[in-house]
């Protein structure tokens, strides 16, 4: 039984980390319908640039984050601009991932060229020290990742909700003709929705850079478990990822401790045949339309 | 009883005649082997093309039958030891099959949701694939990869039966493709492709016709999997079931013209010979990673409908400038050059 | 005359709004049926409800007489209920003749038999002949202006030989001569026993066609009966008018 409440715990940790990483997943979707492929090799590019300028600059993996968001929305405006926007919109979904992926890989070659395949890690000071809670142990370095993890999102949660901006966001995901015939500009929303998600991207490939080694290749595990995610609690929809992101890191955790770490990663696909045998369209995913 | 065209019949023959000719007249190992791989990826194209260029559910997870295909056949020697020579080519049929159907009941779950969850559907499947490649160790003995018999084929001409047999793979792709594009099949798999919701309103049984794309795209790619495993002699998990033979084959569709008969082989022709070429005179497979990433953008966003699709709209173009005005096109019945 | 389709106290909600509010209505067979009201008030949400493209809240649908416990497009296509969009949507890389061939209710084992066979390609020349489209029998169906859709969209939706065809705003957006065409089809259609009901907004459209006419308004039915005493029934005004 302690078993089962550490695993939990560390599941729990490990899913809001992972939270942050699949909500701007589905934040791009649910604004343009595109499906980010490359979020994971965005991921894994913030989780360089942070690991970069704690180790040759000591800078701190928190402040890097503030330092990265404000490059990466660019980046990701820039991506929209050049990449998606093109594409008829009518096929946008399907050739988006197709093209994000095609970004994907030459985010990996050019990490693979400035960094070679040897795995890295951010290790601040505090790494290898534990807090002991009520009998149980938590990683110093996976509750802080949780609590960055938690004030974005939050912050996130903000933005949507309370900003000009966010509205507008929202207003497209839940029907974007009604949006534009309000006033919104669809193009433009789509381009800050798409740098926003990269932000939160890179946001996330820091906090992730201080839990996990990783080298330019892992984008591919990370993204198959964000898509799942996503998957999961439908497209489109913030608290869907959210929750699923939970629901899959317990179940991992849980099952690592219990039955075999090895199989413990066949555990999201499990869970996605089955919640999408019963429902198509995912936990929080209308079969219209999602929303954020 | 469909009506086989003269040129198409031609076509096919001809292609297939020139295929088979290639390694006697080129005999250099090396060049044999491009040809091999050439083959190789015009066959995974063109039975990509089935699903993701005739119903435009793009399946991103077609390495993982790859990999089955690999595995069944290193598996049916390690432990049935079916014994060498060319055995191996005559169980690659019902490896085929087998792989077609024992991927239904996942495929019947991924296909009965929409298009962008389908493709990620697909995606999970290409990881878990790996994962129980590394993971099942009675059976495939994890990362330590399996062997195969080795091939008692002479040192002059080894790539030779080998090419060939992925020539008849290739050949049979092709075959089954263009059966399935003249056929009922085809019409409902385009028409899903066009507006599936549409044709469901329609009575069209649109999860039988994708399951039946699924597994004709999945046992084909099967075989292409088994001829490949016996060539290399030794498969790991990692190369078998490998992302990088998805977006290949994809890439190569989307070049040529998905939707065509041909357009995947043509993709593959242009492809993979520059691949090779670029993997042996850069070396650093890195770079290449950024070069097909170049590619694939340059023709998403310049070429969408791909190389054959284009040349026909611009010969329809010439033809109606040129005051041909007819509204019933003599070509139109079949979808050759439908996308 | 029995009715073909009935629908009892249906609704549905998208978010906070009923879209579809315990709506309750039947057709008869046999009639050409007219569903108006204004913006807004439901009615191709609940053609999407009837036809299964939208699952409902609560409420059920009973086709032919027998109830449909989940409406599903396919199966209700095959058992003769069919629809056709506001949208006028066609199959836009087949050619006419695919479209049509494409509507046509086989068997499973039929999807390795020849895609258009001699008889099927009868059936829909001889339809799209009926429907002025012969001559572009071969052209690929992109290249139809809107009407000509429309057209296509109809003639499309008879190869299945439904019993009931739901047509959501057949006259919008065409020329008065191609609205004249789309009503002469119905009354033909009509004339051989075909029960339609239609969705719209041109009143002179439903006057001369339609009988009777059912009004819906903020997603329930408000009004039915002959179009002359609906165009008189004060909450039909009201509604309009929106006092």
């Amino acid at each position: 039984m302690h078993l089962v409440v550490q695993a939990i715990i560390l599941g729990l940790l490990t899913g809001g980390v992972y939270a942050l990483m699949a909500s701007g997943l589905t934040l791009a979707f649910g604004v343009m319908r595109v499906i980010n492929v490359a979020q994971g090799a965005m991921i894994v590019a913030g989780a360089y640039v942070s690991y970069t300028l704690f180790t040759d600059f000591h800078i701190d993996p928190f402040v890097s984050i503030v330092l990265m968001a404000p490059a990466a929305f660019a980046v990701g405006v820039l991506l929209q601009l050049v990449f998606l926007r093109p594409l008829r919109s009518d096929e946008r979904e399907e050739l988006s991932l197709l093209v994000t992926w095609a970004i994907a890989l030459g985010i990996e070659g050019v990490l693979s060229v400035m960094y070679t395949t040897t795995y890295r890690a951010t290790l601040p000071g505090y790494v290898n020290d534990s807090l002991t809670v009520a009998g149980y142990r938590i990683a110093v370095v996976r509750l802080v990742a949780f609590g960055i993890s938690g004030v974005i999102l939050l912050l996130l949660y903000l933005v949507l909700h309370r900003t000009r901006l966010g509205r507008s966001i929202r207003a497209t995901v839940q029907n974007p003709t009604a949006a534009r015939l309000l006033g919104v500009d669809a193009e433009r929303v789509s381009a800050y929705g798409f740098g926003l998600s990269v932000a939160t991207a890179t946001a996330a490939g820091a906090v992730f850079g201080m839990v996990e080694p990783f080298n330019p290749g892992s984008h591919y595990d990370l993204i198959s478990r964000l898509l799942t995610i996503v998957v999961l609690g439908g497209l489109g929809s913030l608290t869907g990822a959210v929750l699923a992101a939970l629901v899959m890191g317990v179940s991992e955790a849980v099952l690592a401790a219990t039955i075999s770490p090895t199989w413990s990663s066949l555990v999201f696909f499990v869970i996605l045949i089955g919640v999408l045998v019963v429902r198509p369209q995912g936990l929080m995913g209308a079969t219209e339309r999602g929303r954020l | 009883m469909r009506t086989v065209t003269v040129p198409g019949l031609a076509r096919g023959l001809g292609f297939t005649a020139l295929f088979a000719a290639f390694p006697f007249v080129f005999t250099e190992s090396w060049v044999v082997n491009i040809g091999i791989f050439t083959v190789m990826y015009a066959a995974l194209a063109t039975a990509w093309n089935v699903l993701g260029g005739f119903s435009g559910y793009l399946s991103l997870g077609n390495a993982a039958f790859f990999g089955m295909g690999a595995y069944g056949e290193a598996i049916l020697f390690q432990h049935i030891s079916i014994g060498s020579g060319y055995r191996p080519f005559w169980v690659l049929p019902l490896i085929g099959l087998g792989v077609a159907v024992a991927v239904l009941p996942v495929a019947w779950v991924a296909v009965r949701t929409r298009a962008a969850t389908f493709a990620i559907v697909t995606i999970s499947m290409l990881f878990i694939a790996q994962q129980l490649a590394f993971n099942l160790h009675s059976l495939t003995n994890g990362a330590q990869g399996l062997v195969m018999p080795l091939p008692p084929f002479p040192n002059t001409t080894f790539e030779r039966p080998f090419y060939l047999a992925m020539v008849a793979v290739l050949a049979l792709s092709v075959l089954l493709s263009w059966y399935v594009a003249s056929g009922r099949l085809g019409l409902m798999l385009f028409a899903i492709r066009d507006d599936e919701d549409r044709a469901r309103g329609l009575g069209v049984h649109t999860t039988y016709a994708k399951l039946f794309a699924v597994a004709i795209s999945a046992g084909l790619t099967a075989m292409a999997g088994g001829v490949w495993a016996y060539y290399i002699g030794f498969i790991y998990p990692q190369f078998a079931v490998d992302p990088l033979v998805t977006i290949g084959a994809v890439l190569m569709a989307f070049l040529g013209g998905r939707g065509t008969i041909w357009g995947p082989t043509l993709g593959a022709l242009i492809l993979v010979p520059a691949q090779q070429y670029l993997a042996f005179s850069e070396g650093a497979s890195e770079l290449y990673l950024v070069a097909y990433a170049a590619i694939f953008l340059g023709v998403m966003l310049l070429m969408p409908r791909g190389i054959l699709p284009s040349i026909a709209d611009l010969v329809a173009a010439r033809r109606s400038s040129n005051g041909a005005h007819r509204a019933d096109g003599p070509r139109a019945e079949m979808p050759e050059a439908v996308t | 005359m029995s009715a073909v389709l009935e629908v009892d106290r249906l609704t549905k909600r998208f978010g906070g709004v009923a879209a579809v509010d315990g709506c309750s209505l039947a057709v008869a067979e046999g009639t050409v049926t007219a569903l108006i009201g204004p913006n807004g008030s439901g009615k191709t949400t609940l053609f999407n409800l009837i036809t299964g493209y939208l699952r409902a809240d609560s409420g059920s649908v009973a086709f032919a007489g027998k109830r449909v416990r989940r409406p599903e497009p396919t199966a209700l296509c095959r058992r003769g209920l069919t629809r056709t969009f506001q949208q006028a949507r066609v199959f836009g890389s087949l050619t006419l003749v695919q479209n049509m061939v494409a509507a046509v209710q086989q068997p499973r084992r039929s999807a390795f038999r020849q895609a258009v066979s001699r008889a099927d390609r009868e059936r829909a020349v001889g339809l799209l002949e009926e429907f002025g489209l012969a001559r572009l029998a071969g052209a690929r169906a992109d290249q139809l202006s809107f009407g000509q859709r429309k057209l296509l969209e109809f003639a499309t939706v008879l190869m299945g030989r439904p019993r009931l065809v739901l047509l959501d705003e057949p006259t919008s957006g065409v020329n008065p001569v191609m609205v004249e065409t789309m009503e002469r089809h119905i009354r033909e259609l009509h004339g051989r026993g075909l029960t339609l009901l239609v969705v719209e907004h041109s009143m002179p459209t439903v006057m001369r066609l339609c009988d009777p006419v059912i009004v819906l308004d903020h997603g329930s039915k408000i009004a039915e009966g002959p179009p002359a005493a609906v165009q008189h029934d004060p909450a039909v005004l009201d509604a309009y008018l929106g006092t």
